[in-house]
This record gives C-alpha cells, structure tokens and sequence, in this order.
C-alpha cells in the first residue's frame, strides 16, 4: 500500500490483530466551523483473528473486521480483497497501519553475565520492544551449566537476546553464555526449516568470538552493547533490532503476515510495544508522568513514564500469567486466597471460590451474570493489578533507560539498582485499560479497582481507555503524533475524575485531613477527611474545581507532611474522590470487621447500586 | 461480532475425524498412505540430542584457556566414555599429572579457547510417536510426522490431566448424576478407562490408579481435590505432561454436577469397546480439549467434523449453561434476543432465552452457554 504525507492524511484504517480478536477502528479528520481540523475515531468493527486452523491467514480476520466498519460507516474501503488508498471522497483510506499479539506476541529469551547488570538491562531492553520474557539466563544466576542449557532447550522462544560485559571488559563469561545457547540449540516456535534469530548486544570486543560460536547455527545480528559501560544503559539499538526481526523472522513466519506486512502504510509492530509508544507520546507532549496498565485474559501489560523532558523514563513489564480469564487461577494461587477474599463483601466458602475461579480458567470467554459474581471477579482483577503492579516496581529501577548515567556511587553502592524509579506522589495520571477495566457496567467499579490495586497517593487523575483503541493509536502516532493525540484525547481516554489521597497511617476515625473545594461550576463544599473513610464529590467531566489539603500531623498530600497543598483537580464520569484510607491501605483480622468495612467503601461510592448516567 | 458465543465441545456417537502425530524434531516416519495402524504401533521416531555436561579444564589443569589445545586427548566429534581421560597435564615428573575425565558416555562436542570450557554431550534418547488411535494414513508430512484417520465415536472433555493413553472403556455407574466411588473399583480395573457420572473424588481417582486403570471420566471435580492429584495448585490450563499414573477427563466442569444426558448415553453406548483417550488441555490459542475416541472402522463413512460456529446459534439448539446460577443445566433455544439486556450484574449484553428439560425458561448472557455439538 503506498503511504501518503502526513499533511494529506484524512482517513486512517487501523486494526490490532489479539489472540482472539481482531479490531479495526477508522478515524477520520474532521472539520468544525471556526476551528482547526481533528482526528476523531468515527466507527469500529471486530471479527475472530483467523491466525489458527482452519483459515490460517490473519488477513480474513482483518478483511472480515474492516468490513463491519464498512457497513457501519457507509464508507468503501476494499476492492475484494485490496485495501483502496488513498482516500476520494466516501471511498478507500489514506494509510492502512496494524499491531499484533496474534499467536502469543513475541516471547524472548535474554541472557547477560551478571543478573543484576547486564542481564536486568536486557531484559528491560526486550520489555520496552513489546516482548514477553520467558527467562533471563545469567552467569550468576545459581543454575548450573547444564541446567542452563537444559532450560534454554525447553523453551522455544522467537528469538534470543543476548548481552553482557561492557566494552573492553569481560569476553569469556559472555562466550560461556553463547556457547550454552550454541549447545543448547534451541528451535523456534513458529517454522521449523529456519534457524533462531540471535542478537548479541555485549561486548563489543567478544563479536568475532561470538560469532564463531554462533554464526552456524543461528540466525546472528551484532549490534551495539546494551550496557556499554557500567553507569550507562543503550537500549535503543537493540530494540530497534529485535522490531526488524520481529517483522522479518516472527512475523513473517505467522500465517497470512507476509500479505499483511504488504497492505500496511508504516512497519506492523507489536500490541504493547504501541501501547507504549502512545503512552509515551502523551507523557511527553503534556509533560506529565503516567502509569498505564492493560488487563487481558492471559497477560496484565504495566507502562510508566516518570520524570520530565529528556529526563523523562520509560517502563514497561509483563505480567505473563496475571490475567482474568486464561490465568485467573494463576491469579488466586500467586495472591492467596485471602488477598482475594479481603475484597468480597459477602460470606463466602473456599471450596466455593476456586470452584468457580477454575470454571472461569476453563471457559474463560463466560462472564458474570450475577452481582456476586462481578464482585468476585472485580476482587480477583485488583489482586492481578496489585501483583503486576508490584512487578514493575522491581525492574522499574536503577538505571534510568538510554543513555542517562548515574553517578559512580550509585554503581558501587548496588542498593541504587534496588530503588524504584516509580513514585506514586508524583504520579499525574492513572490510565486503565483491559476488559474488566473497560467493560465494568459502572465506570465507578473502574475507578475502585484502579485506586484500590495501585494506592494513588497526593493528586493522581484517572482514566479509562473507552474501547481498547491504545495500540491503533500508537503505530498512529509513528506515523501522524497530531491525529494520534487528537483521538486519544477526544474518543479513547474517559476521564474518571481524580483521586486526593494522603499518604499516612492511623486509626479508624482519626481526622486525617481538612479540605476545600471551590470553582465556577462547582458547589463550594469543605469537610474533614476520616481514617478509613473514602468519599465521593460530584465533578463532572470537562468541569475543574480549585481544591485545598490541609493534611493533619505527618500525613502528605504532595506537599510535604503536615503541609497544605492547594491545586487544581479535574472532573470526570466520576467524580472526585477523597481517599481516607491511608497508605498502604490495611484490613482488620477480624473477619466481619474487615467485611464490614469493604461495604462501607461500597456504599460511598455507590459502587454496585443504582446504574449511574454516564 | 457476528460469532460471539462459546463454541461447544465435541460429543458424538459417530463421526470421521483426523489425528496429526508429529515429532518434537525432524525424524523418520515408519508407515505410508493407506496403511491401517494400531493405537500403538510406532508410526515416526527420532532421536532427541543427548543432554550436555560442561566440563571446566582449564581451571581443573590450572592452565590458561588459550592453551587449552595442547593439553587435550580428545578433538571435537570425538567419541568418549565415562571414566575416560580427556584431557592431561604432561609434567616432568609423571605423578605430578593432572588428569580430566569424562563423566559421561557420548561425545566431545565442543572445546572452546576463550572460556576454557569442554562440552561433553550423551547420546541422543529415541522418541517414538504411537498411532494413538486405531485408522488409516491418510497423510505423511515428511521427515515429520502423520495424518491418521479413523471413525467412531468422539466425545471432548471440558478439561483434563495427564497423557495420551489406551484400553478397555467401562462405565460403572447407570445414571448420568450418580459419581463413580472407590467401592465400585476392584481389580478388574486394570488396564480399562473407567467411567462415572457426578463429581470424581479424590479418592475415587486414587482408587482407580491403584486398581491399574490407566484413564478415569467423571463429570466434575472439586478444585482441592485437583489440586492434591497434582501437588500443586495449576495455575494456567496448559495440561497433559502431568506423571500422576493416570489420565483424568471431566466433562462439566469444577464443583457438584451430573454429566450431560448425551454423554452418558455414548460412554454407556461404547462401555466394553477400546478406545484411546487424552488428558491434554491448553485453553489459549487454538483450543485443545481432552478427548476420548472410540474408533469403530467398520461403521460406514460418518460425516466428517462440521462445527456449528460456522453458522451460528438457532432457535431449537441444544446448549449447556456455562457459568452461574444456571450452570450445568442443559436446554434450548427459545428465542434469540438481539438487543442488548440488562443482567443482574448490571451489564447490558446479549443475551438469549433457554428452555430447560422441566418446561421453565431463562434468560441468559450468550456467552455464557455453549452448544452441544452433532
């Protein structure tokens, strides 16, 4: 498909093509009367992704899901089986653009020489570039040799990433661990004839060797060292790396994608590597810091960006087995059955509840019919947030992403490497994504699970992706960054108000905080704040209100303990929540005590009741 | 979406339906097209790569790695045994020599003189892929694997443990609710798939594993139960490599339920009759259920497998309901409602109208019933 410039650029067709499902949005520019043209995401289709037998050819799935946004939107856009471009009048496209997680996504093995360094860089690396990491293999990682190469047998990964040593420093132990993968010889998982895509981005003075090793049996790319020296990390090359070969080697391998690759105006890249990117694009282009998370079926997917400008970092893990259908068990085994159960606000038995949480795993496209049950699910998915949540905490840490140094002590002193680089203080925005996140019949469920899992503190916004559209919108924004965050912020983000949450602990009934709310449009209103209290004021979506803290005592709302913060806050489909709860927020022993209050936080928030006008 | 529904598990008394026996690795493939094979009869092997042991000689000889060559008895390719020198020290004085040994029967297969390191690999371990079924070659994918055909009687698990097995089918119980006990399973167990109708206990499945039963069915199981089979608590269904002495299929689901009428009537129907089952289950991507076939290659030709995800739910369908308050229960399809409805949990979705066996109607979420297929 030949691509247009981005000035000419009308109308976009995009599609994400998931495990499951394949979704096609169509955006269009659109002209309002005295104002400049915006992008808008007008209609949307979806139809099963035909990656399996028996079409075995991801394009159906496209065709069939761009074919419902024909009929929906009236627009022509295929000519049989070719995609028009560009766009005349009510026919065709300007630019066809696609993501992918079809088939598993892209699952990596990395490797690097000490756990800690090289090998926690790598695997940043491979998580930044959108892949699941299956293992990280290590010199020092306690396994033996042969159970090294025993593990690297096992796995089938789509390719290897391997790193370690910085310039100049050590050669063998980086050879060691090309010879394990050498001995090892593992296969891909998709197409047995070619040979496993291997990147090397370790000491620059082991290639030759490295390539001596692996050159025969692997498909080697050499690029630059991830860690060139100890206080600097250079993870872009190798990303950009592993993309190519994503395309070229998995891609190409997967049914149907060499026609696919051909129909599409910008390189296919995979979900949440655009995730990412659009939550990247936005982080920058508002100068916020922002946390996001995608909850799927099989996989819970968190991104971070903290810091400002060019100090700005960004974090991406992948929570493999967090999900709410596929892995829901894996959910209750890794979080306990208590942590699960402390959010229910009904008597339930433990029988009971992995009865039903296994019949989900085992039917995992059911869903709940009754109140109870959405409740159970909704406790199930804050565990899951909780447990991915915490995840990223540990590799969002130490060094802070390309080519930012740290400072020699921070080197010598290994405990750097341990501090978490996300702060929730600062934290400006809170998105949420994911079908328990975006499809809970009440947007305040949302909210909840979202405050709940990830204990905002100070001033935090929060928002919904509306229809799941992140993806489309960051391989948008490789192409068009105006009509991608033209999209994002008028049809994909719903803003659910904002939550002011002191940071503290007390006791029950403690006044924690004094505040005051005043604007425009909003009914001035001023209260103290409980312990163990949460409240709900209405906001409403566009509206913002001026709003002073006054924190009690060593309590800290963004301000410093004690200290008064006076700020804006936003609006939403919600409103604006007062979070008494404290931080970390805690649970009585007592059973009936602990369920008394969980209801308590349900009925301040009208969390289950009458339907609300959204 | 145009097929936004659970498509159903398989269950039928006759069918024609096709097997691909492949191999882990490349290898050779023992039988041609149009042969008759027999469930275990070897159909294609190969050889796995023997594991490896690594062996540091530079650090056992106290020498340097790029001198590594002079010190070697062994080249690469070279075969060697356990309890043979591979590489030596050369000492003026003779009992000052340092000797490095194999551990391992195999070969010498790689010396490197960066990292001092010998690879030492053991011989390769055969694979042997059994027909797994009794039918006919219908395909050879070559140096792979292949295609076998056979007809009978199929009948898809909702989930299962352990691994592809063979023998007698006997259903040991004559109603669909009543659950196989241990008092119901004696010595004439042995080498036979046996049969329930409720929920399998623990006990139940212990009791048949020790009566030699290589495969057990049962309709439900509670998740504890599961749970103590395996040791562990699964996390993902990805299942079918388990080594718990015995393959397990349910057919409903987790927790106290009967087994659906049809079900029962085939087991009952093919009670005597071999049959080849298999606990293997990976819900993701391309869903694999755990299956029992009862091949009867003299029956004339059967249809072959046509899901009826290809055209769509109708009034009249026979369905399962999947998920809470009604599930279990089996029914049809009254009416097709196509706007959305508000459910109890507050939702607007499709949904449909069930007719169950006793007359009473429900209204139900689409997703949440699956159809019971021909």
């Amino acid at each position: 498909m030949t691509t247009v410039p981005t000035d000419r650029l009308n109308v976009v067709i995009a599609t994400d093509c998931g495990s499951t499902t394949t979704k096609a949005i169509l955006i269009e520019r659109q002209q309002y009367e005295d104002g400049p043209s915006v992008y808008r995401q007008t209609y949307r289709g979806e139809a099963p992704t035909t990656v399996e037998a028996p079409f075995e050819d991801v394009t159906r799935g496209v065709l069939n899901a761009i074919q419902e946004v024909e009929e929906l939107s009236g627009r022509t856009i295929l000519d049989g089986e070719t995609i028009i471009s560009p766009a005349d009048g009510d026919r065709g496209v300007d630019i066809y653009i696609s993501t992918s997680s079809a088939g598993g996504g892209l699952q990596m093995m990395v490797a690097g020489v000490v756990q800690a360094m090289t090998g926690e860089s790598a695997q940043r690396c491979a998580l930044g570039a959108g892949a699941i990491v299956m293992d990280v293999v290590a010199s020092n990682d306690g396994r033996l040799p042969h159970q090294k190469i025993e593990r690297i047998r096992q796995l089938r990964p789509d390719m290897v990433l391997l790193s370690g040593g910085t310039d100049g420093g050590t050669v063998s132990h980086v050879v060691e661990l090309a010879e394990f993968v050498a001995a090892a010889d593992p296969k891909p998982r998709f197409g047995s004839g070619f040979q496993l895509p291997v990147i090397y981005a370790g000491n620059k003075d082991a290639r030759s060797a490295i390539e001596e090793v692996l050159d025969d049996k692997n498909a080697l790319t050499v690029t630059e060292n991830l860690r060139p020296v100890l206080e600097q990390e250079n993870l872009g090359p190798a990303r950009h790396v592993i993309h190519d070969l994503f395309l070229e080697h998995v891609m190409a391998q997967a049914p149907g994608y060499r026609k696919l690759m051909g129909w599409t105006g910008a390189p296919i890249m995979p979900t949440p590597a655009a995730v990412g990117q659009i939550m990247q694009t936005i982080a920058r282009r508002q100068g916020i810091s922002v946390v996001g998370v995608d909850i799927g079926g099989a996989t819970t997917d968190v991104f971070s960006v903290f810091g400002k400008g060019s100090d700005a970092v960004f974090n991406r893990t992948v929570s493999a087995n967090l999900g709410m259908s596929y892995s829901i068990s894996n959910v209750l085994s890794e979080a306990g059955l208590d942590n699960v159960l402390r959010w229910v606000p009904f008597d339930m038995e433990e029988a009971d509840l992995r009865n039903r949480i296994k019949n989900k795993m085992i039917r995992p496209t059911t869903i709940p019919h009754m109140l109870e049950e959405l409740q159970i699910e909704h406790a199930v998915s804050r565990e899951a947030l909780r447990l991915a949540f915490l995840q990223h905490h540990e590799l969002a840490v130490g060094l802070k992403g390309v080519q930012i140094e740290r400072t020699l002590s921070d080197v010598f002193d290994q405990s750097g490497s341990d501090e978490t680089l996300i702060d929730m203080m600062e934290l400006d925005l809170l998105v949420g994504s994911g079908g328990v996140l975006s499809h809970a019949p009440r947007r305040v469920q949302t909210t909840a699970m979202l405050v709940d899992a990830f204990q905002p503190q100070g001033v935090t916004r929060l928002a919904v992706d509306s229809i799941f559209m992140m993806p489309h919108l960051g391989v948008l924004s490789s192409v068009d960054e105006r009509a991608a965050t033209d999209v994002f912020e008028r049809d994909c983000i719903i803003y659910l108000g904002t939550c002011v949450a002191p940071a503290g602990t007390g006791r029950a009934g403690d006044i924690i905080a004094s505040w005051h709310l005043s604007g425009d449009k909003v009914e001035r209103r001023s209260g103290s704040l409980t312990m163990c209290d949460i409240e709900l004021l209405p906001l409403s979506e566009g509206a913002t209100a001026q709003l002073s803290v006054k924190p009690e005592g060593s309590w800290d709302v963004g301000a410093g303990p004690g200290q008064e913060l006076t700020t804006t806050v936003h609006g939403g489909v919600v409103g604006l929540i007062l979070d008494g709860r404290g931080r970390p927020l805690s649970f009585p022993d007592d059973t009936a005590q602990r369920r008394s209050l969980v209801d308590s936080w349900i009925r301040a928030l009208s969390m289950y009741g009458e339907p609300q006008a959204i | 979406m145009a097929h936004a529904y659970t498509p159903g598990l398989r269950i039928t008394a006759h069918t024609q339906l096709r097997k691909e026996r492949r191999l882990p690795l490349k290898g050779e493939v023992l039988v041609a097209v149009g042969d008759r094979v027999h469930r275990d009869q070897v159909v294609a092997r190969t050889d796995l790569p023997g594991d490896v042991v690594t062996v540091n000689v530079v650090n056992r000889l106290g020498i340097s790695a790029d001198d590594i060559g002079q010190y070697m008895l062994k080249k690469e390719g070279d075969p060697v045994a356990a309890g043979e020198p591979i590489a030596e020290t050369r000492p003026w004085i003779k009992w000052l020599k340092t000797v490095v040994e194999s551990g391992i029967d195999g070969t010498l297969e790689n010396i490197s003189s960066i990292t001092g390191q010998v690879i030492l690999r053991k011989p390769p371990a055969p694979v042997e892929m059994p027909a797994y079924i009794d039918g006919t070659v219908v395909g050879v994918i070559p140096g792979e694997g292949v295609v076998v055909e056979t007809a009978g009687a199929f009948v898809q698990g909702i989930f299962g443990v352990g691994g592809e097995n063979w023998g007698t089918l006997d259903l040991r119980v004559s109603d669909p609710s009543q659950p196989l006990t241990p008092a119901l399973l004696g010595s004439d167990c042995e080498g036979k798939i046996v049969g329930g109708g409720g929920r399998l206990s623990y006990e139940a499945i212990l009791a048949a594993r020790d009566m030699g039963a290589v495969g057990i069915i049962g309709a439900g199981i509670h998740d504890r139960d599961l749970c103590e089979l395996l040791g562990y608590d699964l996390g993902v269904a990805i299942t079918g490599t388990e080594e718990i002495g015995i393959t397990l299929i349910i057919t409903e689901g987790f927790g106290e339920i009967a087994m659906a009428r049809k079900t029962f009537s085939i087991l009952e129907r093919f009670s005597g009759r071999e049959a080849s089952l298999s606990g293997a289950t990976q819900i993701r991507a391309g869903v694999l259920r755990p299956e029992l076939i009862v091949p009867d290659l003299d029956a004339p030709e059967a249809k072959s497998e046509a899901h009826s995800s290809v055209s769509g739910m109708q009034v009249g369908d026979v369905l399962r309901v999947i998920r809470a308050p009604h599930f279990g229960r089996i029914g049809q399809i009254a009416e097709l409602n196509t706007e959305l409805r508000k459910v109890e949990s507050g939702a607007h979705v499709r949904v449909l109208e069930v007719k169950f066996e006793d007359g009473s109607r429900v209204v139900v979420p689409r997703a949440n019933v699956e159809l019971i297929e021909e």
